[in-house]
């Protein structure tokens, strides 16, 4: 029996509404078109809300000497020379005006003294560059942009998950999914999908993201045909709590050391001298995160294996001004007041650098029609991406990809739902409610977070990672027999089951990506290789679907014209 | 480790009770740890809402042992734990299923707030102090708690006549915004039912952003609200203006 589903038609389809999923929405409204937006939370709960410390943007507002291409040479730097140098430039140019465009849309940042936008330092900016809302950017960034979304009219489906991209022969032709609500099933038809639907943190056990991060746009873009490239980058950031338990990975913002937060070991030794002596505490996350994991491993932590992190040298008023959110959350969850005393910290699973391989102009993959922004997508930041670049990297390539959807909506021709694939989709997604026996996917998760913890994590060599391959095959085998409880009501084990399914396919690409590649560079960090290795510089790994096989070959990077080579080079 | 025993309320929008769960607590725990421990080994369809888990995206709301709150700021250690501890959705909004309610009357509401809209002749400079007040309700996090709490809502049921304190705060930082153009007053006035409030400040203490509530945002839209549509004065110069009342 074909199992009934409602139909939905839009020009656009936009899966993720977070700052990428509404900047491309506002874009490609602006150009006329009909546009969907899907989310799986209530809008305005995507992982944005929760970036803290700013947006990079050369605006030259507290150090004149800034420039774009100061933040392009920082960001080329910071992603050990791996990033797409095109996006790299583009994001540069373009960061100030997306900043001032979303000051025109309503948000309020906090001020210099001649009223301008203020901007602090953060790790790898030479200058100071983000332009900030106390340690709640997200959640302004969030706002302005949903609210300028909602009265230009785009249609939201809240609570609503994608379990499958559909194809018109070699093009995009819509999407399925299930409201998370009652379980039923909705069909989008539309000309061209944009992806940005974050990253994949959830499948690490210790990780500052949501429920929600589990790779989706990923592997549904994978499944689709498109490449993915740069997985083994995976961002650890430094600063996640490590205590109590229950709050172990939530973030502790960079601005935290961006207003001049001072890390030191147990035996009082600011040990960042022994890293990076020029930049200290802001230095790159990638080196930061390294050092702490580092300490604590050499016996040198804190009572629950981290640093500790202390800003109360600081005025307890500015740092209740400045860190509002930080000391409202250490005060709460953790006991400890910031203001008085030092925070434990330690290294948490943070941001996936790698993800679908877009063109630098137009965001489109690989596969026409489809097309990626955000996290989701891969390129801009290289090898380690500077704290800062994601918020305006979800402005820039947001805008780009709105725009670019739009444009091919209205160039293409029609498109037909092909219902074969809609039934097996269906079909795919009910299966666990007919199995008695199985795993529960909680049970499955939580090994799978174990596994990408222990052998895919911020140190690794080719022992721990052909284990993890290993155990991942295994954990895929009990993730397609998984047995789900309950009814098709709001039934999380149900989405769980279907969720478990991306993260294995992402951690995998992570996986394979890591083992391939014999060097150490940015966030990845090869005992086995400790060195960079020149001829890697030159390439990425890419990513493919070849039945049901995942392939990996490499891609060599475009020479950086020589314009852009004299910026970077100039000291 | 002790035990604590949980009441969570399962059902959907006809029926519903409370059942009963033993959790192993750990130190530092939250309830919204408890229900992800119920989740994972004992009823893996429990419905809850939650994203960041760290107080700042507002998804966790419930009402603990009676008191609305978020699920991932309300601390074990600092209940009660000699007796059950009562978990339920909150009250103002349908129920779906378990803890998760229905709060889509909350985004047509939004929908009716004239957004910001710049005065044209703009420079883009403000001051600290002028941003500051803004920026308190900017600070709002969408947990609706306030809207439960509201005994319009609550208790009287004027969704279709009263906005709620949630949205007070959001033309607030409207109104208050340095460089908006606009009056929402009329919207205040006729839409969004301003007058209802009572000012007993329950929005205000259930807040987990501490944004004074009743006394920064609702209170002076009320003054506002009087100056334009109850002064004789400005009534009069209104008239002559040709301006709608």
């Amino acid at each position: 029996m074909t199992e009934k589903y409602e139909t939905r038609e839009h020009d656009i389809l936009i899966i993720g509404a977070g700052g990428a999923g509404l900047r491309a929405a506002i874009e490609a409204l602006a150009q006329g078109a009909s546009v969907g937006v899907v989310c799986k939370s209530l809008l305005g709960k995507a992982h944005t809300v929760m970036a803290e410390g700013g947006i990079a943007a050369a605006m030259s507002n507290v150090d004149a000497a800034d420039d774009w291409r100061t933040h392009f040479r920082d960001t080329m730097r910071g992603g050990k020379f791996l990033n797409n140098w095109r996006m790299a430039q583009i994001h540069a140019h373009e960061s100030p005006e997306r900043v001032r465009e979303l000051e025109q849309w309503g948000a309020l940042f906090d001020r210099t003294a001649d009223g301008n936008i203020l901007q602090r330092a953060f790790g790898g900016h030479s200058f100071k560059r983000l332009c900030h809302v106390g340690d709640r950017t997200g959640l302004e960034m969030i706002r302005t942009l949903q609210d300028r979304g909602v009265h230009m009219g785009f249609d939201v489906y809240m609570e609503c998950a994608i379990t499958r991209l559909l194809k018109d022969g070699e093009r995009i032709a819509g999407a399925l999914g299930y409201w998370r609500e009652n379980g039923r099933f909705i069909v989008f038809k539309a000309k061209s999908i944009v992806i940005a639907t974050g990253g994949i943190g959830k499948a690490w056990r210790i990780t500052s993201n949501s429920w929600e991060y589990t790779g989706d746009g990923m592997a549904l873009a994978y499944d689709a045909g498109a490449e993915l490239m740069d997985m083994e980058f995976v961002q650890f950031h430094p600063t996640g709590m490590v205590w109590p338990p229950g709050v172990q990975g939530i973030l502790v913002t960079e601005a935290v050391r961006g207003e001049g937060g001072v890390l030191t070991n147990k035996d009082g030794e600011r040990f960042m001298q022994r890293y990076d002596p020029k930049k200290m505490e802001l230095s790159t996350r990638d080196v930061v995160a390294r050092a702490i994991y580092t300490e604590a491993r050499e016996g040198r932590g804190t009572e629950h294996g981290g640093a500790y992190l202390d800003i109360s040298h600081k005025p307890a008023e500015y740092v209740k001004k400045k860190l509002p959110s930080m000391y409202h959350q250490f005060r709460e969850l953790a006991d400890v007041d910031i203001t008085k005393g030092p925070m434990e910290v330690g290294p948490t699973c943070h941001y996936m650098m790698g993800g679908i391989r877009v063109d630098a102009e137009s965001a489109q993959t690989n596969v026409p029609g489809l097309f990626a922004a955000g996290e989701a997508a891969a390129g801009l930041h290289g090898a380690n991406r500077l704290g800062g670049n994601s918020l305006s990297d979800l402005l820039v390539f947001g805008r780009r990809a709105g725009l670019a959807a739009a444009a091919q909506a209205k160039q293409a021709g029609p498109t037909a739902i092909d219902d074969a694939q809609v039934k097996d989709g269906t079909r795919e997604m009910l299966e666990p409610f007919e199995r008695t026996d199985g795993d529960s996917p909680y049970d499955v998760h939580r090994d799978l977070q174990e596994t990408m913890q222990n052998y895919v994590g911020i140190f690794r060599n080719e022992e721990d990672l052909n284990r993890g391959l290993n155990e991942l095959q295994k954990l895929k085998q009990r993730a397609a027999k998984v047995r789900v409880d309950g009814s098709r009501l709001f039934n999380p084990g149900w989405h769980l089951a279907r969720d478990l399914k991306s993260m294995l396919t992402v951690s995998e690409a992570v996986a394979l990506s890591a083992l391939e590649r014999k060097e150490s560079r940015g966030a990845h960090s090869r005992i086995d290789y400790p060195n960079y290795d020149e001829q890697w510089s030159k390439l990425n790994n890419i990513i493919a679907r070849d039945g049901e096989t995942m392939r990996l070959r490499h891609r060599t990077i475009a020479e950086m014209p020589e314009d852009l080579k004299q910026i970077v080079d100039q000291s | 480790m002790a035990d604590a025993t949980f009441k969570v309320f399962r059902g959907d929008r006809e029926t519903g009770e409370l059942l009963e769960y033993q959790v192993p607590i750990a130190p530092g725990m939250v309830v919204l740890d408890a229900l992800h421990y119920i989740q994972a080994h004992q009823a893996p369809d429990l419905a809850v809402r939650w994203n960041c888990k760290a107080g700042k995206c507002g998804s966790c709301s419930a009402e603990v042992n009676g008191r609305p709150r978020l699920t991932c700021k309300a601390r074990l250690d600092a209940l009660p734990l000699d007796e059950p501890i009562s978990v339920q959705p909150m009250k103002a909004f349908p129920v779906l299923k378990d803890l998760v309610t229905d709060v889509s009357w909350n985004y047509r509401v939004n929908q009716k707030i004239p957004p910001f809209t710049p005065r044209p002749d703009a420079e883009w400079k403000m001051d600290q102090r002028e941003v500051d007040r803004v920026q308190e309700f900017r600070k709002c996090i969408e947990c609706f708690l306030c809207q439960n709490v509201c005994h319009v809502l609550r208790d009287h049921e004027k969704k279709e006549e009263f906005g709620g304190p949630r949205f007070f705060v959001r033309v607030a930082g409207l109104e208050m915004h340095p460089l908006d153009s606009l009056s929402r007053t009329e919207l205040l006035k006729n839409e969004l039912g301003i007058g209802f409030c009572n000012i007993t400040k329950c929005c205000t203490e259930v807040c987990p952003e501490d944004i004074h509530i009743t006394d920064n945002a609702i209170i002076p839209l009320k003054e506002r609200v009087i100056d334009d549509f109850y002064d004789p004065v400005r009534w009069f110069l209104r008239k002559l203006a040709g301006r709608k009342g």
